[in-house]
């Protein structure tokens, strides 16, 4: 296979020199890069380390990072030694080049290529989901039925022993309702430390998507739906919450920040937020999967909304930021309200 | 050069026709961009008359205070006058009619025929060209003006509904027009000349699919003049139908658009299967033909879908079909499933193309054959079959299927396996090569880079743990600008630095070109590369306002994107430079020295391409092998006209 036309010394190295000089250098470079990746910037990566989920968010994508690395390496590598070594000027006349050697392929190459191609493909398949089996849908939303669920969960909000947290997006703001605290809806986002929660989380008007950043939550609010994420935090501290999906003018503004606190502290924001708010809960409708607003043809006509009730003349729960009335929610089923089980 | 026989597909009986009729007309009658810029406004007017008619006692439309029959019928009447005007009706309903059409006359070789409709695939190749690089650079500007109000987290330069149709248009304009940047000029060009046919296979729909694009081009223009649409190139459902009467010329552009590819693409397909010249046997196609058959198909099968998500979008906003509507037992999952069922093979529509053009020119500046030739083609096939089952990784965090999201999973991570063997035909093309670094080599070394890191970003979405974080911010942004910008984009220049000689004559000018080159290589990777950062830290795509911290990355990122521009303006310098301002200087018939069929022809190539019908010999990528040329060209061949041969 060799040829002459190539710069003399060079041309004297065999195929197989070659080959040993790229795998050396590209050995060396994978030698000191991976570790670098997985161990120094492996634990910056994002998201973090706030909950369980965003734990192992993170850790995939170190592992990725660091499967990626030699990959990387060995193109940069070849192409650079390819192009260093083999390389002719540029303005030969075309009359004047050599034909390089005629290899129209090399089995053992590219048998080796296709299989390790498909073995890191398949290996990263089974890993990710036993990722996504042992962390519940690794934190993102899993529809209305999810399959990989922590215990205590049951698709029914009274008997599910886990914190509930229902997430309603709407144009442009997110609201959260707690089914086991009288179903209280409140603006801001609070949860325990160290608890196992369920968001159930779905949407008044268009796609939204709840992105809690920190805690590696991300589920998309549609209407109509009701999309579960499971995450357990960890420590106490902010919750960066952002909505990932374009949902209309103030995109851009839903951003939000919660907390985590500890369990004492969120058992008395809650209880003053039941306490705040005694007056409207009886106003809200009862609590639901999903809301469907009572509009006509998507726009509003304030001569659909129900009568205001006599006892209280106080505002509709959901504030409208943007100075055009949004559709307040009004449950299809008003049959009556939820048992509402106040915790202990 | 030119034979004076008759113009492809016209049974004139190999006469000359004398000046027709069409001819004498005047000017505003004859057709045109005249006639058609006449008819697109007295069909605009019609149809907007009609749906105003249609519309006005909607109870609906009086609620919202916007008419969306009249704005739907009217661009759909101005399409149909515009191409009326361009002539593209006349031929087909004189034959309805049962006349017998004047001929038309393709052998002229006037700048006028660049503005007409036309039969020759060469002109409709340079018309592709040159309306491609504007709407490239016009969905450019609209980035730098996305850039520019990212420039700080709180001051604005847009009001916020101002900057998401500023947003939906950049993007739109991108992912809609471009899917034809490769296809609808070297494709329509040189598939032809590759193959050694004369031709395309039905020249009249070659010329609509380009006389659509700029009327798709202009009605998704005009929305910006109409409010606008806010739901971005993605067009998702619920936000769609609540948005004004803009969201209408999103969805006719897209819809027009997806004719154009469905028409553009299934001409290509069917030139490719049964216009091959004697010896072009299925192992010996081009590998650059073999990714235009496959995008081809792609774009046959993927673009219905979306006509029918623009149809029934427009439903939904007109007579209200409430497809989308929970309220009224529709689903907003029925939109985004429509939508990516066509778009993500979209997204390889916006990657094949680019591959073809790496696998075709990396033999001709290593002086090689090209390694793996049936790999590579197996490649493309199956990045095209699998193209279509992996749609819902677009929906993993939906709530839509996630007990499928495993499938969903392996199906993506599997589709990287036949992109890969388009590096590992790089890197055994590469081995003990004879390489130029020309201008287009650069570009595709360069492109090879950027497409390495698209791809890899990738498995980061196909994966759901990691997807979790980088779905919807702009990680995924970064990712397909490095596939489509970065790869495709670069192996787009490629193409036209290493095809212009042969289309015109001209070489571009080598030093403006690796100017060019450097300077959109490093600012693109400047740019894009801290998008992956932004984007994993927490911002979301398509927000006016982010988080404090991350402002001097935005900053770093739209500087650099104002330098793209720069290098953009030295392309379009040289560009315009090489091709009219300096008078061409003799080029060598074959300046890259390439074994393929397109450098048999004359330069730039008579109107017949060949004038024997080659026939082919040995394959297009026999470097060094000894094979003789590729085809010769044999005297029973000598051209026939159509219909005696």
């Amino acid at each position: 296979m060799t040829s002459a036309g190539a710069p003399a010394e060079r041309a004297e190295r065999t195929d197989r020199e070659h080959v040993r000089r790229i795998g050396l250098i590209w050995l060396v470079l994978c030698v000191i890069a991976m570790p670098l990746v997985y161990f120094v910037l492996g634990p910056h990566l994002p998201p973090g380390n706030d909950s369980y989920q965003a734990a192992s968010q993170q850790q995939d994508n170190a592992v990725l990072a660091v499967i990626a690395t030699p990959v990387f390496l060995f193109i940069w590598v070849y192409v650079g030694y390819a192009v260093k070594n083999w390389r002719i000027p540029t303005d030969t006349p075309v009359d004047q080049i050599e034909d390089g050697p005629a290899i129209r392929g090399h089995r053992g190459f590219q048998i080796t290529w296709i299989a390790v191609t498909t073995v890191a493909v398949l290996g990263l398949f089974v890993f990710a989901t036993v990722e996504m089996a042992v962390d519940y849908g690794a934190g993102t939303g899993s529809g209305t039925s999810p399959i990989w669920t922590p215990a205590g969960f049951s698709t029914s909000v009274k008997d599910s022993k886990l914190l509930q947290v229902q997430v309603i997006g709407q144009q442009w703001r997110w609201t959260y309702r707690f089914p086991q605290y009288d179903g209280v809806e409140t603006a801001d986002l609070v949860l325990p430390a160290g608890q196992q929660v369920q968001f159930n989380v779905t949407s008044l008007d268009v796609i939204h998507s709840f992105w809690a950043v920190n805690l590696g939550v991300k589920a998309d609010a549609n209407p109509g739906v009701n999309n579960i994420a499971f995450v357990e935090t960890k420590a106490v501290g902010p919750v960066d919450i952002r909505c990932a999906e374009l949902c209309g003018t103030y995109h851009g503004a839903m951003a939000q920040t919660g907390q985590v606190m500890t369990h004492q502290d969120f058992d008395t924001w809650i209880r003053g937020q039941v306490a705040l708010h005694q007056d409207l809960i009886p106003q809200l409708p009862a609590y639901d999967d999903f809301y469907v607003p009572q509009t006509d043809g998507g726009y509003y006509d304030p001569s659909q909304d129900p009568p205001p009730p006599v006892d209280s003349g106080l505002p509709p729960a959901s504030p409208s930021p943007s100075g055009s009335p949004a559709p307040s929610p009004s449950g299809t089923d008003t049959s009556s309200p939820s048992p509402s089980p106040t915790s202990s | 050069m030119a034979t004076d026989i008759a113009a492809p597909g016209v049974d004139t009986g190999g006469t000359p026709e004398p000046p027709s009729e069409a001819r004498t007309r005047r000017w505003w009658r004859r057709s045109g961009l005249p006639a058609a810029a006449v008819g697109a406004v007295v069909g605009y007017l019609i149809g907007t008359y009609l749906g105003t008619w249609v519309g006005q006692d909607n109870q609906q439309v009086q609620g919202m205070g916007h008419n969306d029959f009249a704005v739907t019928l009217g661009y759909l009447g101005g399409t149909v006058g515009w191409l009326a005007g361009m002539g593209a009706l006349t031929y087909p309903v004189q034959k309805m009619l049962g006349y017998q059409p004047a001929a038309e006359h393709e052998h002229e070789r006037s700048l006028g025929r660049y503005f007409r409709y036309t039969l020759d695939h060469k002109v409709v190749g340079v018309q592709y060209l040159v309306a491609m690089i504007s709407y490239f650079l016009v969905g450019g500007l609209f980035a730098l003006a996305v850039r520019t109000e990212l420039l700080s987290p709180t001051r604005h330069l847009f009001p916020p509904g101002k900057y998401l149709e500023i947003v939906g248009e950049h993007g739109t304009l991108m992912m809609m027009m471009m899917t034809s940047a490769i296809l609808g000029p070297f494709g329509n060009y040189f598939v032809p000349l590759m193959i050694g046919s004369r031709r395309m296979a039905f020249p009249r729909l070659e010329a609509l699919s380009f006389w659509l694009t700029p009327a798709a081009f202009l009605v998704l223009l005009s929305g910006l003049l109409i409010g606008g649409f806010p739901a971005g190139w993605t067009g998702y459902a619920p936000l769609s139908i609540q948005a004004t009467q803009g969201q209408d010329a999103y969805l006719v552009a897209f819809g027009l658009m997806a004719i154009s590819m469905i028409v553009g693409g299934f001409n290509i397909v069917v030139t490719v299967i049964n216009y091959r010249a004697p010896g072009m046997t299925w192992t010996r196609i081009p590998l650059f033909t073999w990714s235009m058959l496959v995008t081809g198909m792609l774009m046959s099968l993927a673009a219905p879908v979306l006509v029918l998500g623009c149809y029934l979008s427009l439903m939904d906003r007109t007579v209200q079909t409430a497809l989308f509507d929970v309220e009224h037992g529709g689903s907003p999952y029925l939109w985004e499933n429509v939508f990516w069922f066509f778009g993500h093979p979209e997204v390889y529509i916006l990657a094949l193309p680019g591959f073809g053009i790496a696998a075709e020119l990396l033999p001709v500046f290593t002086r090689k054959p090209a390694f793996g030739y049936r790999i590579v083609v197996a490649g493309m096939v199956g990045v095209g079959l699998l193209s279509f089952f992996v749609w819902q990784h677009h929906l993993f965090v939906s709530g839509i299927n996630s007990d499928m999201r495993p499938v969903v999973m392996l199906t993506t991570e599997m589709i990287s396996i036949p992109t890969g063997f388009i590096f590992l035909a790089a890197i055994g093309t590469l081995w003990r090569a004879r390489i130029r670094l020309t201008v287009p080599m650069l570009f595709i070394l360069g492109g090879l880079f950027n497409f390495l890191i698209g791809g890899i970003s990738g498995v980061f979405l196909s994966d759901v743990p990691t997807d979790a974080v980088a779905h919807g911010s702009f990680f995924v942004m970064s990712h397909f600008h490095y596939t489509i910008m970065g790869g495709y984009m670069f192996f787009f220049f490629a193409g036209l630095y290493y095809w212009l000689p042969k289309m015109t004559g001209r070489m571009l000018n080598k030093r403006l070109g690796q100017v060019h080159f450097w300077t959109l290589f490093v600012f693109f990777n400047s740019t894009f590369l801290p998008l992956f950062a932004i984007g994993e830290l927490g911002m979301p795509r398509r927000v006016f306002e982010y988080a404090d911290s991350l402002q001097a990355l935005n900053m770093w990122v739209s500087i650099s994107a104002y330098l793209i521009g720069v290098s953009m303006l030295i392309f379009v310098y040289n560009f315009l430079k090489s091709t009219v301002i300096d008078p061409p200087s003799p080029l060598p018939a074959n300046p890259w020295g390439s074994r393929g069929l397109e450098w048999f022809t004359s330069t730039p190539p008579a109107a017949d391409n060949f004038e024997r019908i080659p026939t082919v010999v040995s394959g297009p990528y026999e470097y060094g092998t000894g094979a003789g040329p590729m085809a010769v060209f044999r005297d029973e061949d000598l051209m026939q006209p159509e219909g005696v041969s």
